[in-house]
């Protein structure tokens, strides 16, 4: 009926509105894109992160408390065990990982490619059941006890000390429940992030770089010294981090491979929220505590590194 | 690259479709948030339930009472029926987080036990309804650790790497408090302190701590001696029958389980309807058989079918239960005390 | 040179060696008759017929896939947007979004999960939700973006600083030229992120862990309830059809590829040849 009179004043305040807020999109046109993430990241990164030092600073009653970090002390064998199995775990990514990384990136494209798909695969099946999957092969009645155990190893062992009147014959090797087996457990499953930023990094080296090197005389080993090293620092650097911090937090592997008797920073956080001992407070002290210690270290290895601007994920 | 790449997002979205399909619809009348501890349910009377009713269970599981507390105060869930012990229920009433029932949607509440109904947790009957009840034992293998009788098998060094124990602070030291011959709720800190030492000097000889993971460790052999649930030792037995059961000369400790209404449960009347349906004698004895714990139904009790072993662990005769001694929740103190010392055991 | 590549795939072949090992066994053992780990006791398909009648199992797969694909999808989408954002902005401001930006891909799962609980369960109480299949999208869309930026990202800085004006002298719109130029020259790296997305979704267990709720479950969180007791066969068969599934699944791609790319090499030398 009169809805074209209506529409006519309707479109005019529309437009009072719309036209300021369309110029300044068009002046910040492909910036504005970033606005809806950017509030996004405010609302889903930084305000949880900062709760979790408002939670640390409270006490239960809601008052202002140090104490949270004042009883921090008696956790220290737990930080204490937590960096050292996380720093063996990464140590032994490092000396595994570098090695695979450069073999890989010496294969021809397509081998490259599968190759690399091949470290993606196993994420495809849950990380607790391949975890889980540990168990079953270091267990003492595990499968690799019970092939040592076909093959005679343990027989062999025991005739060795037959004459020893104190011996107690074995009849497994203690494999699960150590901490052998949870820095296994870590090494396996992050070892693909060692792997893949170090490989991405090392094949973008020009390779006219090492024949340069080459031709001017170096030996291989000074190449890889003074050239692949150097270039492949970066992708180091991350991967480093990509396997500390997640191995520096677990609380499932060390339940599955440790028994359980030990706790690590992961098991205690966990333990504060959804566990046995609810403190949500001391729960966010020790991660505030933890998310220290990783920018700490982070900020220390960036030193030794190029600085690149982003990650190298992947 | 383009085409290979909407292959396979379009072959991942027909599998939601289809896994979508499997799911089934949402039953009109509405749903019952369960949640339990783990194993402790005969599954076919969930689907039995929801036939029955129409009302969909979600069932959740928790490991320890002081877990299932931690994951309520956290808050954020919505359960509606929660099946926690005796201590637990105090403690729980005594910071307002349960509904009183309507007894009047619990019929079969009449066929409880009367030796199960005013019990210290709930002097009045308003808050729970038993689920089941039971012993703590020592489970092992004789071939491995020989004959047990005694808590002390399980801090002895001659079976260190095949002595598992309790993952939960409260049943973990009832054990050592026991051995001790001290009550399970002592509130003086000498004899909890004495109780703690003895698990410091026990946890090396461990092969570790354990919930219901204690199932597959002794089932296979993995470990040969373990304090766990009576009820619990009748399903392990089933599938290792060299296993045997004992409650310790010293004695242990007796629990019940009840099921309780949150206080902000959303659907009160379908957790009724469940707790009634759970307490009727044919889905108790069904259950009760299932998962080996003794049903607080009086029916139940007269006309069960058990062989002597099941019967001699389900129903323990009076004097061995006289040994037996409940949990009572303790003062705020002694629990900070609890988890303190927890902590301080495994690290 | 020659001898030390050989030493080192030796060393390469042993790692994937060490990576497949328990996928083998877990695999192997899903054909296991008895609900043994570590003792084979005969060959059977039964745990797979069980499968598709376990309810619990179906219903968190469900979970799983439609958080993942959802997370994954909603975050390409404002991944993309953001990456062309930053992409654009003053490397002042870029530098210090791109910082947050990195913060749940750096930081320890358990601490993003954790803080985003605290942030649920304080919002829920004020606005009257509770943790579910909402909060757990949002939690997935939220680790899921950084990654699909991080792969976005190099593509932009790959293109040709000019394009946009080029477009757009051309007579495009603004949108016509993110539409039609950007987005094709980008796609890979948005498909990229959104393959890497989904499936850090479908293996993230820690975060759903914290903010999932009572009334969800995923099936890696149906799994952790399982590992606190004992694994059913069923979820080993589960988890081999998945593989499976996506093992055939990169086969296929791979295999289309190569012939693209021969057929491409073809093409070539025949025009070469009428030249």
């Amino acid at each position: 009926m009169n809805r074209s009179s209506a529409p006519a004043g309707f479109k005019e305040r529309v437009a009072s509105v719309w036209l300021p807020v369309k110029s300044f999109l068009e002046r910040y046109r492909r910036q504005s894109f970033a606005y809806p993430y950017v509030l996004w990241m405010a609302l889903f990164v930084v305000i949880p992160i900062i709760l979790i030092g408002v939670y640390a600073f409270t006490s239960a009653e809601g008052g202002f408390t140090l104490e949270n970090f004042s009883g921090i002390t008696n956790y220290i064998p737990v930080f204490g065990r937590s960096l050292w199995l996380a720093l063996v775990a990464t140590a032994i990514c490092f000396i595994i990982g570098y090695p695979v990384a450069l073999a890989i990136s010496r294969m021809d494209a397509k081998a490259q490619r599968i190759m690399l798909m091949l470290i993606m695969l196993p994420m495809w099946i849950n990380f607790l059941l391949r975890t889980y999957a540990w168990m079953s092969l270091l267990e003492n009645t595990g499968l690799i006890n019970r092939m040592l155990a076909a093959i005679g190893v343990f027989d062999w062992i025991n005739a060795m000390h037959s004459g020893n009147p104190n011996y107690t014959p074995i009849t497994h090797f203690q494999l699960i429940n150590t901490n052998g087996a949870v820095v296994l457990g870590m090494v396996y499953n992050y070892l693909p992030f060692m792997i893949l930023p170090i490989q991405s990094v090392i094949v973008k080296i020009d390779p006219f770089v090492i024949e340069a090197a080459q031709d001017l005389g170096a030996s291989s080993r000074t190449v890889f010294r003074k050239v692949i090293f150097p270039l492949s620092l970066s992708g180091v650097i991350s991967g480093i981090t990509m396997v500390f911090v997640p191995s520096v937090s677990t609380f499932v592997i060390s339940r599955l491979l440790g028994g359980s008797t030990n706790m690590l920073l992961g098991d205690l956080i966990e333990m504060q929220f959804m566990g046995a001992a609810y403190n949500p407070h001391l729960g966010s002290a020790i991660s505030l505590i933890m998310m220290a210690i990783v920018v700490i270290c982070m900020s220390v290895m960036n030193k030794f590194g190029e600085g690149e601007e982003q990650a190298v994920v992947m | 690259m383009k085409k290979t790449i909407s292959i396979i997002i379009s072959a991942i979205m027909l599998v939601c479709l289809f896994a979508g399909c499997g799911g089934g619809g949402k039953a009109s009348k509405g749903v019952v948030n369960v949640y339990n501890w783990g194993e402790y349910i005969d599954p076919d009377l969930r689907a039995q339930f929801e036939r029955e009713t129409g009302i969909k269970v979600n069932y959740k599981t928790f490991e320890s009472n002081e877990q299932m507390y931690s994951v309520l105060k956290q808050g954020g869930v919505n359960y509606d029926v929660i099946i926690p012990s005796d201590y637990m229920i105090s403690r729980l009433v005594s910071e307002d987080m349960l509904a009183p029932i309507d007894f009047e949607n619990i019929p079969n509440y009449a066929l409880v036990d009367d030796n199960l109904k005013n019990m210290a947790h709930d002097p009045e009957n308003k808050y729970s309804v038993p689920y089941m009840w039971g012993t703590v034992g020592i489970i092992y293998d004789p071939a491995v650790v020989g004959e047990v009788d005694s808590w002390a098998a399980l801090f002895d060094k001659k079976n260190s790497g095949k002595i598992l124990m309790f993952d939960n602070s409260r049943d973990a030291m009832g054990i050592a408090l026991k051995y001790l011959n001290y009550s399970l709720n002592t509130t003086d800190e000498a004899q909890l302190n004495e109780a703690f030492e003895l698990l410091k000097e026990q946890k090396p000889i461990l092969q570790g701590y354990v919930m219901d993971q204690i199932f597959d460790k002794l089932e296979s052999g993995e470990a040969a001696i373990g304090p766990y649930y009576a009820g619990d030792f009748l399903t392990m037995h089933s599938a290792n029958p060299d296993l045997k059961f004992c409650i310790p000369k010293e004695g242990s400790n007796v629990f019940v389980d009840s099921m309780c209404i949150l206080k902000n449960a959303e659907n009160k009347a379908n957790a009724e309807a469940f707790i009634n349906f759970m307490t009727g004698t044919d889905q108790s004895m069904a259950n009760s058989e299932y998962i080996g714990y003794t049903s607080p139904n009086k029916e139940v009790r007269d006309t069960i079918d058990l062989d002597d072993l099941a019967k001699s662990v389900m129903y323990p005769d009076d004097a061995v239960l006289s040994k037996c001694e409940s949990f009572i929740n303790l003062p705020q103190k002694t629990l900070n005390y609890y988890d303190s010392m927890w902590v301080k055991l495994k690290s | 040179m020659t001898k030390k590549n050989t030493a080192g795939n030796i060393f390469t072949a042993l790692t994937y060696i060490f990576l497949y090992a328990p996928i083998v066994v877990l695999i192997v053992f899903s054909f296991n008759s008895t609900k043994s780990r570590t003792v084979w006791s005969g060959f059977t398909l039964n745990w797979y017929k069980e499968l598709f009648s376990d309810s619990l199992i179906m219903s968190s797969l469900q979970t799983t896939l439609m958080v993942s694909v959802l997370a994954s999808l909603i975050a390409a989408v404002i991944g993309t947007f953001a990456a062309i954002g930053f992409y654009s902005m003053k490397k002042q401001w870029r530098a210090p979004f791109l910082t947050v930006n990195n913060i749940p891909v750096i930081n320890a799962d358990i601490i993003t999960g954790v803080s985003l609980s605290l942030l649920f369960v304080s919002a829920g109480l004020f606005m009257g939700f509770e943790l579910g299949f909402g909060t757990l999208l949002i939690a997935h869309i939220s680790f899921d973006i950084p990654y699909v930026i991080l792969s976005v990202m190099p593509k932009l800085y790959q293109l040709d600083r000019n394009l946009f004006e080029a477009a757009q002298d051309l007579g495009c719109t603004w949108f016509q030229t993110i539409y039609k130029v950007v987005i094709p020259e980008i796609m890979p790296g948005i498909i990229n992120g959104l393959l890497i997305a989904f499936t850090m979704s479908v293996d993230d267990f820690v975060i759903s862990y914290f903010t999932a709720g009572s009334s969800v479950e995923t099936l890696s969180m149906a799994i952790y309830a399982m590992t606190r007791r004992r694994i059913s066969p069923k979820i080993n068969a589960i988890s081999t059809l998945l593989f499976a599934v996506v093992l055939i699944l990169l086969i296929i791609v791979n295999v289309r590829e190569a012939r693209q790319q021969k057929a491409n090499i073809k093409k070539q030398k025949m025009l070469k040849g009428s030249n």
